[in-house]
């Protein structure tokens, strides 16, 4: 199993007040799965996205990646883990403004110490498989939402990683460009990648091999069926 | 891709966030270079003056001020100059040469010039064989040099500061007259409508005596209607111990006139430089402070403005250490930048200034540029450590929030 969530809970305290954003959470993911985390606003997916991601501690429970307790890791060991075995894309994408596009896909190659040469043309390669082989040197504001978000994808696999964690990432794009981002993470699925993405729209868990519904930090499973 | 790239085009895309802060760092450090390098120039040169005249004893009016010792003649007030040929006869033990000097304004083509009579050394040996003495030959206990050395020629004298042999017609001109007023050896000027024809032109020295003409005593005496009077006399002795000990004795003769040695006279000098170098001290103290402060602040802003950025880093696996680098890297960058900048403009200024201002030559001085360097390095470094902190420990959840 890719992921283990054992009654899995996160609080917060606001103004005084204990919050709960994710609530007693028990649920497995397998290596290879594609699965979309529905809800409304404020239900706890990005919680949930973000606990799975090594970056928000829970409050109670174990999270297990790959049978290893991720929370016992340091937080050095767990922004390795990130680097090397998670890739994750944004909403509103996170490109770096003042970066070119081939720069914004090397930057996790940057962080992992990889020689610039290999940087380069493992980005280009990816810049090219997205689609974007024309528009390397262009910053973020010279590109439209939708080539921005395929940087950003590229970017994900810069470290080639077994893992994707999505949080809306179809939310500031417009029907087509949806249709193309939907088919590349598909793409990513299809190569053995794990999918977690974190989506309101009913059109992108259409995509997700298993759907997991929440409601105000509860976790429920709503549908499993194997993606063609 | 490397960190260096990074964060040279995030300072390219937002070059006007950061420039306050070198800015601040380079005025502070262009401020200490300029004033700490005349600085050093002025006490080099002090300390040369020093040297050189090291055994000099002045005799000036009573009521005379010292601010320069190369201008201690130019006080507009006189002794007899028969206190001259007073101390000639005294023989004073280690007492080398006498030479009196009388200073007046006067003009050379238009331009300010400074009149100096002096007394060749040969008139003193002539008087004193009429008087059948044997002038400075009382040699003073415990000095290794011979007493009575021949006095220089017109070549030496800036070294020597008195001459052999001036005929009443001769005159030795300042490097910078010579210069400006393109005189050559050979050359005839006419000064307080007397003739004088120019024996040689002195070496610059870097002082006053760089613009001033000197001829002979009497020469001065006669043409400025001033009478036997002198404006100082300056006494060469053998040794510092000589010139200690002639204080004393130089009171006692000379009642109405003031004994200087050359330590007292450059004193103010040297109070001068002291005052500079706390001057060039509290310029860069509080400079540096502004700039420090200026670079933290704006590291601050820098990092809150950058906050989904670090986030974003962070998820996609930027260490603490890393996002502490990011910003730490940033900060040295300015610091010198802001160092070697200052430094730079700093030793021009000085170079250009130097001279002008404080009338010294000045010269680069490398290890002031590097302290500079390495201190702004050291300001930048220590004002981010504090914002390069706060960004480490972002929490990488804001990439996934508007901020």
């Amino acid at each position: 199993m890719l992921f283990q969530l054992n009654d899995v809970q996160k609080s917060y305290s606001r103004r005084g007040e204990a919050v709960t954003a994710l609530a007693a959470a028990s649920l497995n993911i397998a290596a290879g799965e594609y699965v979309a985390l529905v809800g409304a606003s404020g239900s706890g997916k990005t919680t949930l996205l973000s606990i799975l991601g090594g970056m928000l501690a829970p409050s109670e429970g174990r999270v297990l990646f790959e049978g290893q307790s991720l929370y016992d890791l340091s937080m050095v060991e767990r922004a390795q883990l990130r680097r090397e075995r998670i890739g994750f894309v944004f909403q509103t994408f996170n490109l770096i403004p003042y970066l070119t596009a081939l720069e914004n896909v090397q930057t996790p190659m940057l962080l992992s110490d990889v020689p610039e040469e290999v940087q380069r043309i493992r980005a280009m390669l990816l810049l090219e498989r997205v689609g974007l082989g024309q528009r390397m040197e262009h910053k973020p504001s010279e590109l439209s939402t939708g080539q921005q978000q395929r940087v950003a994808l590229a970017r994900t696999l810069a470290n080639d990683p077994r893992v994707i964690l999505a949080d809306e990432p179809t939310g500031n794009l417009d029907p087509m460009m949806r249709e193309e981002v939907l088919r590349i993470l598909g793409e990513f699925n299809q190569e053995g990648r794990t999918i977690v993405v974190v989506t309101h729209d009913p059109s992108v868990a259409h995509h997700a091999g298993r759907v997991l519904r929440m409601v105000e930090g509860k976790v429920s499973e709503e549908r499993t069926r194997k993606v063609a | 891709m490397r960190l260096r790239n990074l964060i040279a085009s995030e300072l390219r895309e937002r070059p006007t966030a950061m420039l306050a802060s070198v800015l601040a760092i380079a005025l502070g450090v262009t401020a200490f270079v300029a004033i700490r390098t005349v600085t050093l120039a002025s006490e080099q040169s002090v300390a040369k003056e020093l040297s050189a005249l090291g055994a000099n004893v002045l005799l000036l009016p009573k009521t005379a001020s010292l601010q320069d010792y190369y201008g201690a003649d130019m006080n507009g007030q006189t002794l007899p100059e028969e206190h001259a040929m007073t101390l000639a006869l005294a023989n004073l033990a280690g007492v080398e040469r006498i030479s009196p000097r009388l200073t007046v304004p006067t003009q050379l083509d238009g331009r300010n010039v400074t009149l100096t009579g002096i007394l060749p050394q040969s008139e003193f040996q002539a008087m004193n064989a009429w008087g059948g003495g044997d002038l400075f030959s009382n040699a003073h206990q415990g000095c290794r040099r011979a007493c009575a050395r021949p006095a220089g020629t017109a070549e030496t004298f800036n070294a020597e500061r008195a001459v052999q042999d001036l005929a009443e017609n001769e005159a030795l001109i300042g490097a910078d007259i010579a210069e400006t007023a393109k005189i050559a050896k050979g050359a005839w000027i006419t000064l307080l409508g007397e003739p004088l024809r120019v024996v040689a032109v002195l070496s610059r020295t870097g002082t006053v005596d760089d613009s001033r003409v000197f001829t002979h005593l009497h020469t001065v005496q006669r043409i400025a209607k001033t009478g036997e009077v002198v404006g100082a006399i300056e006494i060469m002795g053998c040794c510092e111990d000589v010139a200690g000990s002639l204080v004393k004795t130089l009171g006692e003769m000379f009642p109405d006139a003031k004994v200087v040695t050359i330590s007292q006279v450059v004193e103010a000098q040297v109070g001068v430089n002291r005052t500079m170098s706390q001057l060039s001290a509290l310029v860069f103290a509080v400079l540096i402070v502004l700039g420090g402060a200026s670079t933290a602040s704006a590291m601050y802003a820098n990092v809150s403005e950058r906050r989904r950025e670090v986030g974003t880093l962070m998820a996609l696996g930027a260490t603490p250490g890393f996002v502490s680098r990011l910003f730490l890297t940033k900060a040295g960058i300015l610091g010198l930048a802001g160092g070697i900048g200052g430094a730079v403009v700093g030793t021009l200024v000085a170079l250009v200034l130097g001279p002008r201002l404080a009338g010294v030559s000045v010269t680069v001085v490398p290890g002031l540029g590097l302290l500079a360097v390495g201190v702004s390095l050291a300001v930048a470094l220590l004002a981010s450590y504090l914002p390069a902190r706060r960004a480490a420990g972002l929490d990488p959840c804001l990439c996934f929030k508007e901020v």
